[in-house]
């Protein structure tokens, strides 16, 4: 590599690296002789699915790998120097001031019981910058990551301040003292696109003045190529393709990339075929949902011992055509999920209607309910959650049959036999327990479940949010093929507007409670109506490379 | 950095409008790929088939069988529950044939530990007076266990006042240390004069439940907050099915860590109750009576005391033990994926 | 703060009135204390009206309940069979547990935050399992049974203190009570300290502390340590309360003149009003030191502050 650049050293260069960590169940190689190297104010994105290394290649460049894991083959060279079997205090000297770190949950990496204010001066004072008017520089160092009010801000905890101000916080921690490299660990998977797109383009601003260079981890593609200039891709521990951003996205060479790239929700530009739905879509008038003014309000204890009235939902009006796939999107608190648990009727609007198939669901007595029960089945976000650890994948299947007194033992195994086949589960899965399953096979059995009683709706609470991109293009695919095959109506709930463009034929916008705009998925995703909504869109990472 | 100026991002844009077209390096940064067979492509979230499957407690028994801690004190507890069912099996001699003219005599033929105070053989003694302590501490746990588990799950599942009137109930009973509660109610004249096995068992219950309650309670609000919980709502399952079905079971593991702790700790209860001579009748072979009379003798003949002590520190060991070695194979944070 | 101050404080009160009335309820309403005071032994109906009369036993239950309560707020514990003042009986033997219980504290803390927190830095290590299998047999011999075995140990065979404690209880007597006093808890503050620690060690923002290029020291000293004796402070804050019971034990073993021996001698003979007097004082004790302890856990961690 250093042969077309000859005159110029990386930065970083990582050569062969394996890492190993130990393990209960023996010695596990995380990664395995991969090459890296960062140029100096060069930004650089390792792309990959959970599990694939990236996060732990990037992490051994600072000597923070977990107490169970060791770098055992290669070199790690950071301005030349060969860091691999480098001391903690060896590491010392380039923490904080030559390599800096951006990580990724921004709610447990400030520690709780400290002013945020102290959290960056020590750094400040542990790198040399202490001395003089401290409480000023740090104001100044937390203004530079864009957070407003500094000097009163610096005086607060963490939990006083918001997702993406914390964020703000440990950015302007990460570049306080000007490092030449800066390790961003995913740093804005758990904040809104609007948010995400503001952190990371100040982000790229301020790298961009200082000269910094950048070592993005991230799952997705799309900001990979947006951000940087190098992408690496990562698969099994291994660097499987490298190259310059916009020629890797464009001409991918390893199959693994073509994967990704394919899968990737960001890049799509259309909704997966399934002819039906897009025929009733258009013309149908047919409503299995029709909900109307829904709204919800909590009551919620502020400080003291007032309480005071929360709208969750404000004079929410929309409806589901059946067959076909409406999507509610919206950022954290816009009341999206709230919605959903009241079409389920595991809430009670606190006015409004929801009419199922013509019917008013509010005055539905016990045992009408326990029959819609049957009609209308949710599938969840968290695939770890959704299933009772403690029920074989054969019992959490046949539980809602049983419920429902549908047939007998001996039709009920061959149903869920039937059921695994349609998830495209092989039926030994059925012994088998919840936690010997991945997210993706769980969230299939979640359908499967659901598909047991044969709904006419299915309420997606974020069904496909926590999956690796891969396995979430492979449930959306399902959920597709099942709606084509059985006529099943969604209800679509997410944040992801790259999901929606997959799999949505009408969109539902929410903020702050309120409806802001609705239609069908391709004239909102061509000519937004609001800005709200056209600020979302924009806020896609990668969505303008490829269209 | 004087490298860096001739390797400035390449930015049309004006600055505000950053690189959303993605960015071009001016270096030349070469395209790599890895050969395939190096990293065979696996098909995407296929189901590993060839481990056998393995449920929750079926785990949790592999992974304790391999814990040096529970094999221990499983063998212990084991001997101690066969000594207290059948103390024939391992002496004949009477605990209760006592003659003065033993007193406080070395071991003997027959008599591998000696005489008591009292020229009782020390030795049946302490194979007999495990029997009082395992039954009371069994039975305080059982009680225990069904009072505060029940209290604790209504509490944590259904909320509202239920919780706030038992969270009272149980902070009142929570400023009486379990020893201190159990003094009281012990001296009194009610309780002295039916002195048994059953009125401990009944006082150490009442001072013992709030602690399961709190920690039943705790588990409850965890595990009622789950999706699963929400899912079976919808498939038509009661609000009292899903408690008995979803949630309690999968709120037992911390109850029965707690619950086998306890167990020793309600020995040790029973113990002191029974030195302090407010626990159980001297008429019931017991360690703690044991010990309790072994103290005047203790300078001259530490012996007496030693041996009953020795039995019921081992005993409440076991249950600790046995205690951690659960807490470590159900902690859920353990399993794997 | 203030809101949270009132909040616990008001939180106190249903606790206090409601344990003192538990305690009240068992005493007086289950048994006949006069009957206990007489031993079986016939005794006049004038004697027994006048000591009827002398403890309320002659007024329904509210009554006797309002006055007893009336007198504890106004710091009038009654007085014992014998005619002493149960304040001035308290008033003597409360110093010396007190003493007791700090020195019981002191070794706890001190002992069980060092021993902790080297188990937790270096888990898995020698020290570590050692300092683990130790802490087990502690937490399982009884206290009693620790009362005696020290006693015969370092009093009788290696005479380095005496066995017992005289009427004057001195700071150098109480050595040998309060270790064995504090033992027991020793051992949970040891194995506290050590699961805090190790877990903080793995939390993340532990590791952006170390990203940020802070020494090992400070990262352990400011982040770890800080976060993790929360807890601890809290148990050691509970404690107190748990002292005040182990204290009847081993005041009884080593002849302590404390308000436990007043207990124990009370218990021994029946003594009912006494009982019960002893008993609230360390109720009040305990949920004084609990209404502390939450004061002082909103002090350290300050997302409490705002709960």
């Amino acid at each position: 590599m250093e042969m077309q650049n000859k005159n110029e050293q990386p930065l970083l260069d990582m050569r062969d690296v394996e890492i190993t960590f130990n393990t209960a169940n023996g010695p596990v190689k995380a990664v395995r002789g991969a090459n890296l190297s960062v140029m100096q104010g060069e930004s650089v994105a390792i792309v990959g699915e959970s599990g694939s290394g990236k996060s732990t290649i990037a992490l051994a460049a600072m000597g923070l790998l977990a107490r169970n894991g060791k770098v055992t083959g290669g070199q790690i060279l950071f301005d030349g120097k060969d860091y691999a079997a480098a001391s903690d205090k060896e590491f010392r000297h380039i923490r904080g001031d030559q390599i800096g770190m951006v990580p990724q949950d921004p709610m447990s990496n400030l520690n709780p019981v400290w002013k945020i204010g102290f959290q960056v001066k020590e750094t400040l004072k542990a790198n040399g910058l202490g001395g003089g008017d401290m409480n000023k520089k740090v104001a100044e160092a937390l203004e530079n990551a864009g957070l407003p009010d500094a000097e009163r801000r610096a005086g607060q905890y963490p939990h006083e301040f918001s997702g993406g101000m914390r964020q703000r916080a440990l950015i302007s921690i990460g570049l306080s003292c000007r490092p030449r490299l800066l390790v961003a660990d995913e740093p804005t998977s758990a904040l809104d696109v609007t948010v995400q797109r503001q952190i990371l383009d100040h982000l790229d601003n301020m790298t961009a003045e200082l000269g910094t260079a950048v070592l993005f981890i991230t799952h997705d593609l799309g900001l990979a190529a947006e951000r940087a200039e190098k992408v690496v891709v990562m698969y099994k521990g291994q660097v499987v393709e490298s190259g310059p951003a916009i020629d890797l996205l464009r001409n991918p060479q390893h199959p693994y990339t073509k994967r990704l790239i394919d899968s990737a929700p960001s890049l799509s530009s259309h909704r997966m075929e399934n002819e039906a739905a897009a025929q009733k879509s258009a013309s149908g008038t047919d409503n299995v949902l029709e909900i109307e003014n829904l709204t919800k309000v909590f009551k919620i204890r502020e400080k003291g011992l007032k309480k005071s009235d929360f709208l969750a939902v404000d004079d929410v009006s929309f409806n589901v055509r059946r067959g076909t796939t409406t999507a509610v999107v919206g950022e954290s608190g816009s009341g999206k999920s709230t919605v959903a648990k009241m079409v389920l009727n595991l809430l009670e609007p606190t006015s409004g209607t929801i009419r199922f198939d013509g019917e008013d669901m509010g005055r539905l007595s016990e045992k009408e309910l326990f029959r819609f029960r049957r009609r209308v089945q949710p599938i969840f976000q968290d695939p770890y959650g959704s299933l009772d650890p403690m029920y074989s994948i054969f019992r959490t299947i046949e539980q809602p049959l049983k419920i429902h007194g549908i047939g007998d033992a001996r039709s009920r195994q061959n149903k869920v036999k039937e059921l695994l086949e349609h998830v495209s589960m092989p039926a030994s899965t059925m012994h088998r327990f919840p936690n010997e399953l991945s997210g993706g096979q769980r969230q299939r059995i979640a359908i499967a479940r659901a598909l047991a009683l044969e709904p006419e709706v299915i309420i997606c609470d974020e069904a496909v949010s926590a999956l690796d991109v891969l396995v979430q293009a492979q449930v959306l695919e399902l959920l597709n093929k099942l709606q084509a095959e059985l006529g099943l109506s969604y209800l679509f709930i997410t944040h992801d507007l790259a999901v929606v463009r997959q799999i949505a034929d009408d969109v539902v916008v929410m903020k702050d409670g309120q409806l802001v705009e609705s239609g069908k998925t391709d004239d909102i995703f061509a000519t937004p109506q609001t800005e709200y909504t056209s600020n979302l869109l924009d806020a896609i990472p990668g969505g303008q490379l490829l269209v | 950095m004087p490298e860096n100026t001739e390797n400035i991002v390449r930015n049309e844009a004006s600055p505000n409008d950053v690189k959303r077209a993605g960015k071009v390096s001016r270096r030349h940064i070469p395209h790599f790929v890895a050969p395939l067979e190096e990293t065979p492509l696996q098909a995407v979230d296929s189901v590993n088939e060839t481990a056998d499957p393995l449920s929750f407690w079926a785990e949790a028994w592999r992974n304790l069988r391999r814990q040096p801690l529970f094999i221990v004190s499983a063998a212990l507890i084991l001997l101690i529950v066969v000594v207290s069912i059948f103390p024939q099996w391992f002496t004949s001699v009477d605990p209760r044939s006592c003659s003065l003219d033993n007193a406080r005599g070395g071991a003997a033929p027959g008599h591998p530990l000696g005489f008591t105070y009292q020229g009782c053989d020390v030795y049946a003694r302490v194979i007999f007076g495990a029997q009082a302590s395992v039954l009371v501490g069994l039975f305080t746990t059982i009680g225990v266990v069904i009072v505060g588990g029940t209290f604790g799950a209504l509490a944590g599942y259904y909320g509202g006042w239920m919780d706030a009137v038992l969270a009272r109930l149980g902070d009142i009973f929570f400023a009486l240390p379990l020893i201190l509660g159990a003094i009281v109610l012990m001296q009194l004249p009610a309780f002295r004069e039916n002195q048994s096995p059953w009125t401990v068992t009944l006082t150490l219950v009442v001072f013992g439940w709030p602690q399961v309650a709190r920690i039943t309670r705790g588990a409850v609000i965890e595990a009622k907050g789950a999706d699963f919980v929400m899912a079976a709502r919808s498939l038509g399952v009661s609000k009292f099915g899903a408690l008995v079905r979803h949630v309690l079971p999968n709120s037992l593991s911390p109850i029965i860590v707690v619950a086998s702790i306890s167990l020793g700790t309600y020995i040790v209860a029973e113990a002191t109750l029974s030195f302090l001579g407010i626990g159980l009748p001297s008429s019931i072979v017991s360690w703690g009576n044991d010990i309790s009379d072994a103290q005047i003798s203790v300078r001259n003949n530490p012996q007496i005391l030693f041996w009953p002590a020795l039995a019921l520190s081992i005993t409440v060991l076991s249950f600790i033990m046995l205690g951690d070695a659960l807490r470590d194979a159900l902690d859920p944070k353990s399993r794997k994926a | 703060m203030l809101m949270y101050t009132l909040r616990r404080v008001l939180h106190m009160v249903p606790v206090f009135f409601g344990a003192t009335l538990l305690v009240y309820f068992l005493v007086f309403a289950t048994g006949d204390p006069i009957a206990a005071l007489s031993g079986g032994k016939p005794m006049s109906d004038a004697v027994e009206a006048t000591l009827r009369a002398q403890y309320n036993l002659d007024q329904p239950f509210w009554v006797q309940y309002g006055i007893y309560l009336k007198n504890l707020l106004t710091l009038d514990l009654g007085t014992t069979f014998s005619g002493q003042s149960v304040n001035d009986v308290v008033a003597r033997a409360m110093p010396v547990t007190a003493r007791l219980a700090v020195m019981a504290l002191a070794i706890e803390a001190i002992f069980g935050v060092v021993f902790g927190v080297f188990a937790g830095l270096r888990k898995g290590g020698i020290f570590d399992s050692t300092v683990l299998v130790l802490s087990l047999v502690v937490i399982s011999v009884p206290t009693f049974v620790l009362g005696f075995v020290f006693q015969f140990v370092f009093g009788v065979k290696l005479d380095w203190t005496s066995p017992t404690v005289g009427p004057d209880a001195g700071w150098g007597d109480l050595i040998l009570p309060a270790t064995v006093l504090g033992l027991v808890s020793l051992a949970y503050v040891i194995r506290l300290s050590r699961t805090q620690i190790a877990e903080n060690l793995s939390a993340d923002f532990v590791r952006t502390a170390s990203a940020k290029g802070l020494t090992r020291g400070r990262v352990v000293l400011v982040h770890v340590l800080r976060n993790s004796l929360i807890p601890v402070i809290t148990f050691l804050g509970a404690d107190l309360g748990m002292l005040m019971g182990g204290a009847i034990v081993t005041e009884g073993v080593f002849n302590v003149p404390g308000i436990g021996k007043v207990l124990f001698d009370a218990i021994k003979i029946g003594e009912s009003p006494t009982v019960v007097a002893v008993v609230s004082v360390m109720v009040l004790v305990f949920v004084v030191a609990n209404l502390a302890v939450d004061l002082l856990y909103a002090l350290l961690d300050p997302r409490i502050r705002y709960a």
